[in-house]
């Protein structure tokens, strides 16, 4: 690792302010990805901001139409969390999906959706159940965060402060895992919100994207057999020694007709 | 005394030092004035060095030192030494290219070590690595073993045209082909074993040191074997008397072979230490681990068996081509020949066979011994020949292997070896039993009802271990004896200290070696310690490899009790006034026979070493023996697999839902040990069938380069194992021992790829069976 300067603000506005300070800042939540970048001397920032003690931006927040989560809570937390496992059981689900029971312990999901790993699960269920994401700037829908690969719509210096999540119908979250990584190879979060069916797929493009096929699908009604035989087009999915395009695409029908399988359970 | 030691399911001594963090690694070694090295390495498979410019690096904060291929060839050191000589079919000894311990004007595969900076710090070497300029001319480059001798080839040395290291062949050709010609059925497969990285949890290291006062230096070294260690880097490599030379392998955390090896670091960091006259400590990080160490595997194999219509073998023919990657590692070349050629005749009585083995340069890390090496890639051969010639002419795959099964004892096979004894039908018939085989219908169409398809498969594997017999391994080629040595240290008050050459990182020796000898002197265990790993305290070893530790190194020590009992009996005879052909010695008592004469084992050790009463005229004082070991034969551990996998058809998920595995070890010291390099061995077995595959690119890149793409398998990977043991004890060791740390990877693959080729109905299917290659199997199956 090369050195860096290393800082640790009391409230976001100063963490907003220091990492807007210089080009190379970067900003540490959990450090599931960033720190490993950073040993394996792939990134070398000059500034780290860690969001670590400042207390406000973690905790769970649950009200009779949604979840909201801050963005510097970790997975376990909202893995073991009553509140969300009552009102979002596949939210719950997802979050002990993710990497291993140290990752975990450690990673938060306002670090997952701002650094937009292709394969993450977070942007699943962001973008499978609408939702809102509030930063240090102003609101983001979940359906014009996710840019491209690695990239959101954050402007440098603007820092996730919590998510909100709209409370489904009833929702599931199916995870082809990689063998090696255990990322998701395709992961597929199917919601059924009352005013029709949101379905996300993770894993399969350069970030987390809708099918609208599905959604139509399902929207008319909500079984595995009205997707189970649709074929997804390959053109343009991720393709890597693990899976290819085809298999990917292949994937995405076989997890969506097995997601609305388990929200119908 | 209470139940007899051996047999006993004792807990590990070392367990309590390892899992209270109290290991001493060789990472955990700091000396005083301690420097750190980071190697600069080839980011290209095949490149020219056009000059390399070190000055930034030098000076960089706290940089001692810069050194190249350059400094290198000036102070004269060797290059690395292969340490078998296999000899071609024409007679002509095999291709041996320069080996050097930092390249000399070319690099030949990704990881190669280029330069060395040496800091006061391992962030200072790491940061000054980085400014050493390289500018390389990038050259084509070969990777796939079954492109090295393609035409056109990239030439990865000039010394080896056609890439070619070695044409070996073992076998009576004329006979097998005389066989095929009369055969009423032909089985054929044409597959790649495929190339594994070891990845041992502790990462290689070294930490050389110099002292002035009496010219001599010491190596700490994570190594399975010290004194090989020493004799190859001192005699071959550096020039210096092996009494300048201490190597320690304190706790090592695993091995797998890929610390048998010489490797380059080791001679950089020790001759480095005496140029700066300070201790130079290296521990790779994973990911150098992956480009560095030597990888197992990579053959490609066309493979065919001959039968009669009954089912009855008639002959073999096997012909291999098998990677060696850029350089020739320290036992690369009998791997492939003669570890691997002398058991395809595996559990069976195949009267001719022949094999012939092209060894081949890439432009990728050396490859060499990893568990099982060569007897993994044998028992695939035979074990997935015999169960597809099974399923083609319509035969139970187990009645198949028991028409062929040797049966009478000892057996010479038509591949070289002499099968001193096993008993095959018995551990066939437990495995059946155990893995409740008579069930299996009804549990496929359960499987069947939930949409999953069921497979299951079998494997009688055969090893040869307790390597080796000297003169046999010098007859072929070994540039080294085989043997063990073991001394027993009898302290005056009647606690022993045995020392041992063979090397434990993982495999209990600390324990089961302890049982021995506790069970032999009859004494409590805790009275007993075992020490290895250190040039300066043991007299010399041969390392452990090839499941050899308990039937070699433990009867060394057996043979070195035996001495101390028979001097114990000299002078319990003087003690007793009796003569020593009276005396008996059992649960640690001397006695003379038929009386309630009787003298302890801690009195007779505290007269041997406070001799006022003593037979100083014919006896020396003390209690301290050594013994070495040549084994007359190898061991031949063998066992019968069964699996029992369900396929997800819609996504190609395997699941490894059963295992049963009957091993035949001959004599067992520790069963819970056992157990546990079972279990060890056939996870290693299910990843490389499963999970585990490393890929290079066409331009010798390492695709697989990391945990995120090579997959070693977790506890969710694989089964409840139910394992069991038979015995037919070893005929030519006294503790009828055979050895049992490479079965499970020996068995494992050909076991599991037999059960999903059952249960997706194909003739074969690449390792790993990866849930993308299962998919696409089944979708050309579709197609078919």
């Amino acid at each position: 690792m090369h050195a860096f300067n290393y800082h640790r603000p009391s409230n976001v506005n100063d963490a907003a302010a220091l990492a807007a300070k210089s080009v190379d800042a970067k900003i540490l939540a959990g450090g599931q990805s960033l720190v490993q970048a950073m040993k394996l001397r792939l990134a070398a920032p000059t500034d780290i901001v860690d969001l670590g003690t400042i207390k406000d931006l973690a905790g769970i927040k649950v009200d009779a139409k949604s979840v909201t989560i801050g963005a510097m809570t970790r997975h376990a937390e909202v893995e073991g969390s009553a509140e969300v496992k009552k009102a979002i059981p596949a939210l719950a689900a997802l979050a002990g999906m993710i990497g291993d029971r140290q990752v975990r312990n450690m990673g938060t999901l306002g670090g997952a959706l701002a650094n937009s790993d292709p394969a993450a699960d977070y942007p699943a269920a962001v973008l499978g159940l609408g939702a809102t994401i509030t930063t240090t700037k102003g609101t983001h829908a979940a359906d014009k965060f996710f840019k491209g690969l690695y990239e959101t719509a954050l402007r440098p210096g603007e820092i996730i402060t919590s998510v909100s999540f709209p409370i489904p119908k009833r929702a599931a979250y199916m995870k082809f895992k990689n063998q090696a990584s255990r990322f998701a190879i395709v992961g597929v979060f199917v919601a059924d919100t009352g005013a029709g069916v949101r379905v996300a797929v993770t894993g399969a493009g350069p970030c987390a994207l809708r099918l609208a096929e599905m959604e139509k699908a399902l929207s008319a009604k909500f079984a595995p057999e009205s997707v189970a035989s649709l074929k997804i087009k390959s053109d343009g999915l991720n393709a890597d020694l693990h899976a290819s395009a085809e298999y990917r695409a292949h994937l995405i029908t076989v997890m969506a007709k097995r997601a609305v399988e388990a929200a119908m359970k | 005394m209470g139940a007899p030691l051996i047999g006993a399911r004792i807990q590990r001594k070392e367990d309590y030092r390892f899992l209270t963090g109290a290991g001493q690694y060789t990472d955990d070694v700091t000396l005083p004035r301690q420097t750190y090295a980071a190697f600069v390495r080839s980011p290209h498979g095949h490149a020219k060095i056009k000059s390399i410019n070190a000055a930034k690096a030098k000076a960089a904060p706290g940089v001692l030192a810069v050194y190249t291929g350059e400094d290198i060839a000036a102070a004269k050191l060797g290059g690395l030494p292969c340490g078998w000589l296999i000899t071609d079919v024409n007679g002509q000894p095999m291709k041996e290219p320069p080996h050097p311990v930092l390249a000399q004007g070319k690099v030949h595969h990704v990881g190669e070590q280029v330069a060395v900076v040496i800091a006061e710090t391992l962030d200072q070497a790491r940061d000054a690595a980085e400014l050493v300029q390289v500018d390389y001319e990038v050259l084509p480059a070969v990777a796939d073993v079954r492109l090295a001798r393609a035409k056109g080839a990239p030439q990865v040395h000039g010394i080896a045209p056609d890439n070619t290291c070695y044409v070996w062949a073992l076998g009576d050709k004329a006979a097998v082909d005389a066989a095929f010609a009369k055969a009423a059925h032909v089985t054929k497969l044409d597959f790649v074993n495929n190339r594994l990285i070891p990845n041992a949890i502790e990462p290689r290291a070294a930490n050389g040191s110099y002292s002035r006062a009496d010219d001599a230096y010491t190596l700490y070294v994570a190594s399975q074997n010290p004194h090989v260690e020493r004799l190859l880097m001192t005699a071959f490599v550096m020039g210096l008397p092996e009494h300048k030379v201490r190597v320690v392998a304190g706790d090592v955390g695993g091995g797998f072979g890929s610390k048998i090896f010489l490797y380059a670091e080791d001679v950089v960091v020790t001759w480095a230490a005496k140029q700066l006259n300070r201790p130079v400590k290296w521990t790779a990080d994973r990911s150098e681990s992956f480009t560095s160490d030597a990888h197992g595997r990579d053959h490609h194999t066309i493979a065919e068996l001959a039968l009669d219509k009954d089912g009855k073998f008639l002959a073999m023919r096997v012909k291999t081509t098998a990677n060696v990657g850029a350089y020739l590692s320290t036992f690369a070349s009998c791997v492939p020949t003669i570890l691997y050629a002398t058991l395809l005749a595996g559990q069976y009585t195949t009267p001719a066979i022949h094999c012939e083995v092209t060894a081949v340069f890439t432009n990728t890390a050396p490859v060499d011994a990893y568990r099982g090496a060569g007897r993994p890639e044998a028992t695939y051969v035979v074990e997935r020949l015999v169960e597809t010639a099974a399923r083609e002419m319509k035969m139970d795959p187990a009645e198949i292997r028991r028409k062929n099964f040797i049966r009478s004892f000892p057996y010479q096979t038509p591949v070289a070896l002499l099968y001193d004894i096993g008993d095959y039908d018995a551990t066939m018939d437990a495995a059946q039993k155990l893995g409740d085989v008579a069930g299996y219908p009804a549990r496929k169409k359960a499987s069947a009802a939930k949409g999953k398809l069921r497979g299951m498969g079998y494997a009688a594997y055969i090893e040869a271990c307790g390597i080796a017999p000297s003169a046999v391994a010098g007859s072929l080629g070994a540039r080294a004896g085989l043997f063990e040595a073991g001394e027993v240290r009898v302290h005056p008050t009647g606690s022993v200290t045995v020392f041992t050459g063979s090397h434990s990182h993982g495999q209990g020796h600390e324990t089961t070696f302890a049982q021995v000898v506790a069970d032999r002197l009859g004494m409590p265990i805790e009275n007993v310690d075992i020490v290895h790993g250190d040039t300066s305290k043991i007299l010399f070893g041969m390392g452990t490899y090839g499941s050899r530790s308990i039937a070699v190194g433990g009867t060394a020590i057996v043979k070195a009790l035996d001495k101390i009992i028979a001097k114990g009996k000299k002078i319990a005879a003087h003690l007793l006034e009796a003569s020593e052909g009276d005396i008996e010695y059992a649960n640690g008592v001397f006695k003379v026979t038929g009386t309630d004469k009787q003298k302890l084992f801690g009195e007779v050790a505290f007269a041997a070493y406070v001799p006022h009463n003593y037979p100083h005229d014919k006896l020396e004082p003390g209690l301290n023996e050594n013994a070495f070991y040549d084994p007359a034969n190898f061991t031949f551990p063998a066992g019968t697999y069964v699996c029992e996998v369900e396929v997800d058809p819609e996504t190609g998920v395997v699941k490894v839902d059963r295992w049963t595995a009957v091993d035949d070890f001959g004599k067992i010291i520790n069963p819970m040990i056992v157990e546990g390099q079972v279990h060890g061995g056939l996870t290693q077995g299910i990843g490389q069938a499963l999970t585990e595959g490393a890929k290079y690119d066409s331009t010798g890149q390492l695709v697989t380069g990391s945990f995120m793409d090579y997959c070693i398998p977790r506890a969710d990977d694989v089964p409840m194992f139910q394992v069991d043991t038979r015995e037919t004890p070893c005929t030519h060791n006294p503790l009828g021992v055979k050895g049992c740390g490479e079965a499970g990877a020996i068995g494992a693959p050909a076991a599991l790829i037999n059960a999903i080729t059952d249960a997706l109905g194909v003739k074969d299917i690449a390792m790993p069976a990866t849930p993308q290659n299962v998919w696409r199997t089944l979708n050309q199956k579709k197609a078919a």
